[in-house]
């Protein structure tokens, strides 16, 4: 069943000459773990500023075409109930954090709409579990390292228990390990939990293994919709200036030296095990 | 460690700051009345050291020293001032007793300084938005409040982010007339300013993403609720307001003059 | 020359950043200083042109001592460029910005001129020099700052993570950028956590933990140096990732080129057969 649908979306800011995006045509089946890349400014943030409402309620513009998201209507909904079904974590982690208490944080979206404490509570407690940050419960937000911090930020959208999470580059300001270990995070909410998880990434490296589906836009249009292996393959994804993992390189190279490794790899455990596979094959 | 920080939350565990806020906040005003009733060095004196056990009490020995080191400047100049306006003002006084009383206006001032150190080094932003919450101020001003507070030392590190990153194009902040100075702090503003507004409408985006204004009954999960210390804590500061009434009203305290000539 | 000299130097607030700091770095040398964030990595490049003074220990550029001379002074030779140019634009037109820091260092306005134009073509900014700064996107204000540092031509340049929030397409100009600037005599110093990027670029590392140097070499040697990558939080290249995995074959540990992991499985298949 498709959660997100959309059809002919268009959107232009206010004062744009250009829309950002034009004629989208989208449909995510629940469940999906999709990775939404392309270069800067092809319109995937300001496309995913649209599950949740706040295009059109908090950027004004113009909002054409059809959009339904968890049944919804984002046009015609307050963004604070369209928050209920989908949380989005932002890039920058200081700048979502509001409170002098993790716990209070993660509180934060769950004491907006009023329900009871201790309802609250269990929910916040929950959330912490799943996110593994359950000992950082009392300490203050803005100590906490960037990693951390994001984990906080994605507790807090979790603790509303929404059926998609988007989220913008969340590893940006984050150093590899801590983006390794944030990315593992959420597709454990995806696998364990059910989430739509819609991620916005230009590290193909890490993320694309966890993917089902690999979106890419540029200049405002879906150019490529396709699972990983095949994605990767297409030239289109390297003439638009995406950077596919290291591994896929090696696998092309090789491939064009007349060596096929059999299978598109998506992370260096996938490469080394097929490499194995050719070179035992060759012996034996 | 600034002066500033004897101002700042810190967050040890005391039984002071076990308090709750409001319970503080009667205190201050309890204080700041004795303050100002008071002339005479004796009273102020013993306002002044019965706040030290708290001090010991809070933890918050270094800070609050800190914040007494840096204030003496302006205790200087309020000495300074009031021996200077009463020597050639105050009609004939000994200057036994004009330098009593310029001491005693010290005093105040210090003593005033220390409790309202006392009440924020003691109590969190939070729990201070949180009482202003169940106090009846609306939610969006306890949020402003608290936020607020949150951002200053974010704030002030981009600050000096900035300054940094146009010294390292060569801007000179020290040295030349008055109005270049002025004009050598746009390259600051500018982007301080910029920077602010941004952060606060991605900051703005995250709160609508979270539900901000869903309910018109917020719920909290924090609640303060008054315990026997609190209401213990009220009654000793109101007997101490009573007992101060009862001195300034029926007895007279000598003067360290008039102690020193008997 | 950039002599760091036994270099300790604790903030204000009492954390020790930087616990005795050597090194040189020569005319012309391409470096990145990797590391976890939090290593002192910011707090060490800060040394070089004097925003930072040492508590303990000195910096020397070109053999004067940064505690002797001005920010101003020391950044005519050395160019630091920010992490965020949001930090730095503030002018009204993109050109404005590019001469700020040459008015401040009096150039005269004939060269001015020059040197503004200079940049706007380096960075692919001339359509832009009209425009507010703040009209661009994030990746064009980058450009900006760029522009604005190497306008007055600092034979160092230092880069503070360039490559945050950055697409593919905007990196590898990036490292075409800097490579260009390195052959072109110029020292350039990056400071970063990106892995890949350095990988590509191959330039030498200092690897920093804990305000300690504990590595410093090429990049093939400490990339690939698991110890050493666990030590700083770091990751491990990815095509190291998968030639470590496959020792029991013979290869290499060393490995961080797509071209050479290439080449060497090329060979395990065919060198024997003399394809």
């Amino acid at each position: 069943m498709a959660i997100i649908e959309t059809k002919n979306l268009t959107y232009t800011y206010p004062f744009a000459e250009r829309p950002a995006f034009k004629n989208v045509n989208l449909n995510i089946e629940m469940g999906e773990f999709v990775l939404l890349t392309g270069p800067s400014g092809c319109g995937k943030t300001t496309l995913c500023r649209c599950f949740n409402g706040l295009i059109p309620h908090f950027y004004g513009g113009k909002l054409e075409g059809e959009i339904t998201v968890a049944g919804l209507n984002p046009s015609e909904h307050p963004i604070y109930e369209m928050a209920r079904h989908v949380g989005m974590v932002f890039q920058n982690p200081e700048n979502q954090l509001f409170a002098l208490t993790v716990e209070k944080d993660v509180a934060f979206g769950l004491e907006n709409l009023g329900l009871p404490r201790d309802e609250i509570r269990r929910r916040v407690d929950w959330s912490l579990k799943v996110t593994g940050i359950y000992d950082l419960k009392d300490r203050a937000p803005f100590e906490l390292s960037g990693g951390q911090q994001q984990r906080v930020a994605i507790a807090s959208v979790l603790a509303m228990q929404p059926e998609i999470i988007v989220l913008d580059e969340p590893t940006s300001f984050l150093d590899p390990l801590s983006a390794k270990n944030i990315l593992e995070t959420i597709y454990q909410l995806n696998k364990d939990l059910g989430i739509t998880v819609i991620l916005i990434e230009h590290r193909l490296d890490l993320a694309a293994k966890y993917a089902n589906r690999v979106i890419v836009m540029k200049d405002g249009c879906i150019v490529l919709d396709e699972e990983p292996r095949k994605a990767f393959l297409d030239e289109r994804i390297r003439l638009i200036g995406v950077g596919i993992p290291k591994v896929v390189r090696l696998y092309l190279l090789l491939k064009e030296d007349g060596v096929d490794m059999g299978k598109v790899p998506l992370s260096p455990e996938e490469t080394s095990n097929l490499i194995r596979e050719a070179l035992n094959l060759d012996r034996g | 460690m600034s002066m500033f920080d004897g101002l700042k939350f810190r967050n040890v565990s005391s039984p002071i700051h076990r308090i709750d806020p409001r319970a503080k906040f009667i205190y201050v005003c309890v204080l700041f009345v004795i303050a100002v009733l008071f002339n005479q060095i004796i009273p102020l004196l013993t306002i002044f050291l019965i706040q030290i056990p708290l001090i010991i009490a809070a933890k918050v020995r270094r800070e609050w020293l800190r914040l007494i080191r840096g204030s003496i400047f302006f205790a200087t100049i309020i000495f300074t001032m009031n021996i200077i306006s009463l020597y050639f003002y105050g009609g004939q006084q000994s200057l036994e007793s004009i330098i009593e009383y310029s001491l005693s206006m010290t005093l105040r001032f210090i003593v005033l300084v220390e409790s309202f150190s006392i009440f924020f080094l003691t109590t969190s932003p939070d729990m201070l938005g949180l009482s202003l919450e169940q106090m009846g101020v609306p939610y969006e001003f306890c949020f402003a409040f608290t936020t607020a507070i949150r951002f200053v030392p974010v704030l002030a590190e981009e600050a000096q982010t900035i300054i940094d990153a146009q010294r390292a194009r060569g801007l000179e902040l020290e040295g030349g007339n008055f109005m270049k100075r002025i004009r050598n702090y746009v390259p600051i503003l500018i982007p301080l300013i910029v920077n602010a507004i941004r952060r606060s409408l991605e900051m703005a985006e995250a709160m609508e993403s979270r539900a901000w204004g869903a309910s018109k009954k917020r719920t909290n999960i924090y609640t303060l609720k008054m315990q026997k210390g609190d209401y213990a804590f009220i009654l000793i500061s109101i007997v101490m307001l009573a007992a101060s009434i009862y001195v300034w009203l029926f007895i007279k305290i000598p003067s360290i003059t008039q102690i020193l000539q008997a | 020359m950039i002599e760091v000299e036994d270099v300790y130097f604790t903030y204000p607030n009492g954390i020790e950043s930087l616990k005795g700091i050597s090194l040189k770095i020569e005319d012309g040398e391409f470096v990145a200083i990797m590391g976890q964030n939090g290593a002192g990595k910011t707090t060490l490049v800060k040394h070089f042109n004097g925003l930072l003074k040492p508590t303990r220990g000195r910096v020397l550029i070109d053999g004067v001592d940064t505690r002797h001379v001005s920010v101003a002074m020391l950044s005519r030779k050395v160019g630091f460029v920010f992490q965020n140019p949001d930090h730095q634009l503030f002018s009204e037109t993109v050109e404005d910005e590019i001469s700020f820091a040459l008015k401040n260092f009096s150039f005269p306005e004939k060269v001015i001129l020059e040197r503004v134009e200079w940049a706007l073509n380096l960075l692919d900014l001339k359509e832009y020099r009209k425009t507010s700064p703040f009209m661009l996107s994030g990746g064009e204000r980058k450009r900006v700052a760029l522009a604005s540092v190497l306008a007055w031509d600092p034979k160092i340049l230092i880069l503070d993570e360039p490559t945050i929030g950055q697409d593919s397409y905007q990196k590898e100009r990036l490292r075409q950028f800097v490579i260009q600037m390195n052959q072109q005599g110029k020292t350039v110093i990056i400071v970063t956590h990106d892995i890949e990027f350095v990988a590509e670029c191959e330039p030498r590392v200092i690897l920093m933990a804990n305000g300690k140097i504990i590595a410093d070499g090429e990049a093939k040697q400490i990339l690939t140096d698991i110890e050493l990558i666990n030590k700083s939080s770091l990751i491990l290249p990815e095509i190291t990732q998968v030639f470590m995995r496959l020792n029991d074959f013979g290869f290499p540990r060393n490995v961080i080129s797509v071209y050479e992991a290439k080449r060497l499985i090329l060979e395990k298949l065919f060198g024997g057969i003399g394809k």
